[in-house]
């Protein structure tokens, strides 16, 4: 078994493939030159310091040696030849595969504008761009971070706790646009202006100036943001090119079956890099989501060993900001009425998105009985008056 | 090391050698016992690492926090047992502790 990407999905693979009982050769190959880690803690607890790296890893490190698991770092696939069902690496290797999983994750889109080249300017996927993001917060005053995402929000909230001086840059007319709903944009905003952040929104950026190294963003002709430390979020892109390449098919990512297949029989693909269907949302998704990492390299594992396991889980997500912690299930957007239970003055409450009368989604901010309680309403029809009531027990809408 | 003994909802035990400092879940992960999910990776964000613990080895853990009470609190399984082996750091008075897994995370 070979396994291209070195990520989250990657080493929960390795792991499940142990764990299924398969004794063969497992061999993971990726870029990077650490083990595989958790990236989500990467803008928040890691970036702040309170988190090592040793806490990050999804495995401890000792743990492919003592699981016969062969891990390439610092090594990039070139190819993959499905004739021979082998692949080439960039230092001259061959590896051949009987079953191949694909998880190559993805990467952040990147600007191309004047100045976009200058020193100071960070993108964050990986550890190696955190540590020299955190390396450069310690001299830096001012931070500017173009985004206003969960990624650029995070960090927002790190280094203002921290003492910068914080702009957020959104180019639409409100933060977290793509991915919630304008009531939960204006919360967020509120509460990141309220501990000194400076978001701008309708604030597309045109370039960067300085000498060398950015001390200036250039929003059009009006708006100059002073920063000398510049953090880039503003999505992210999967990696699908060896897939394609390959002539695998692609579109919006590597699609895949419910069992994460791709369209070769023995190449399965799992986490960010997947366009895959979801039976319980009716429609094809591409996440950028870590249990869907792990779960997906579960249900692919499973299948690489020929079970016959379907991928079919609600998505979810979590978000930190201060003492702030947000947890989602599902998509607001496919809600036709939201209902609101607590208090959002006291940053405690949940809104629940509901689609005919149905429960589809939720947002709570330090609400987990909320969250955990939409894990189990899903999909189905739920007292609203009482959802909205703080004083009627979650567990009394569950029967 | 301290010793951790998990048992699988069907009964088979696992008999795994912990580090201090290092939580009953990463025990259970990093020596593939089956039954812990843990996708959120012990931020006490998702509860797919719930155990059962019995009242002997209770009495020597540190109670449940706010967030790991209220994250159990609407779990199916749920009985005066239940923890989030993520929220448990081994040390040596733990040795021994016995664990067991339940049929499902949710």
């Amino acid at each position: 078994m070979v396994i291209i990407g070195a990520g989250q999905a990657a080493g929960q693979a390795a792991a499940s493939l142990r764990q299924e009982g398969y004794e063969g050769s497992i061999t993971i190959i990726g870029e990077e030159s650490q083990p595989p880690y958790q990236r989500p803690p990467l803008s928040k607890a890691y970036l702040s310091g309170e988190l090592p790296m040793e806490r990050v890893l999804v495995r401890p490190a000792k743990f492919y040696d003592d699981k016969n698991i062969t891990l390439h770092t610092g090594t990039r696939v070139e190819s993959i030849n499905r004739g021979t069902k082998s692949i080439a690496t960039d230092d001259g290797q061959t590896f051949n595969y009987e079953k191949l999983l694909i998880a190559t994750g993805s990467r952040p889109r990147k600007l191309s504008i004047p100045g976009s080249d200058l020193n100071g300017i960070h993108y964050l996927r990986t550890i190696d761009d955190v540590d020299g993001i955190r390396a450069a917060m310690e001299n830096a005053k001012s931070l500017c971070i173009v985004g206003g995402g969960y990624i650029g929000l995070e960090v927002a909230a790190v280094a203002a706790s921290s003492g910068l001086k914080v702009t957020v840059l959104e180019m639409e007319s409100r933060i977290l646009q793509r991915v919630t709903t304008p009531e939960m944009s204006e919360y967020y905003h509120a509460l990141h202006t309220e501990r000194g952040v400076n978001v701008m929104v309708n604030t597309g950026v045109s370039g960067f100036s300085g000498e060398g190294s950015v001390n200036e963003v250039l929003c059009g002709d009006d708006v100059r943001v002073q920063a000398d430390l510049v953090i880039v979020g503003i999505g992210i892109i999967p990696n699908v090119e060896l897939a394609e390449a390959a002539g695998i098919d692609c579109e919006n990512g590597i699609t895949v079956d419910a069992h994460c297949r791709t369209s070769d029989e023995d190449i399965y693909a799992a986490g960010d890099c997947t366009n895959h269907p979801n039976p319980i949302l009716g429609r094809r998704l591409r996440l950028e989501s870590v249990p869907n990492a792990m779960e997906q390299a579960r249900v692919a594992c499973a299948n690489m060993l020929g079970g016959d396991k379907t991928y079919a889980s609600v998505p979810w997500f979590w978000s930190d900001q201060y003492d702030l912690k947000l947890q989602m299930v599902g998509f607001s957007g496919d809600g036709d009425e939201s209902v609101l239970r607590g208090d959002k003055a006291a940053n405690q409450f949940a809104v629940f998105y509901l689609k005919d009368g149905n429960v589809v989604a939720v947002d709570a901010v330090n609400s987990p009985k909320e969250f955990m309680v939409c894990k189990q309403l899903y999909g189905k029809a739920v007292d609203k008056a009482a959802l909205a009531d703080p004083e009627v027990e979650l567990k009394t809408l569950l029967n | 090391m301290p010793i951790v003994k998990f048992i699988e909802f069907n009964g088979k035990e696992h008999d795994i050698d912990a580090n201090n400092g290092e939580s009953i879940m990463v025990a259970a992960t990093s020596n593939l016992v089956p039954g812990i999910d843990a996708d959120c990776g012990g931020e006490c964000s998702c509860a797919t690492c719930h155990v059962l613990i019995g009242a002997e080895w209770q009495s020597k853990l540190e109670t449940r926090t706010d967030s790991e009470e209220s994250m159990l609190d609407l779990n199916p399984d749920r009985t005066d047992e239940s923890r989030l082996s993520c929220q448990i750091i081994m040390s040596d008075n733990l040795d021994g502790i016995v664990v067991n897994l339940p049929e499902f995370q949710y």
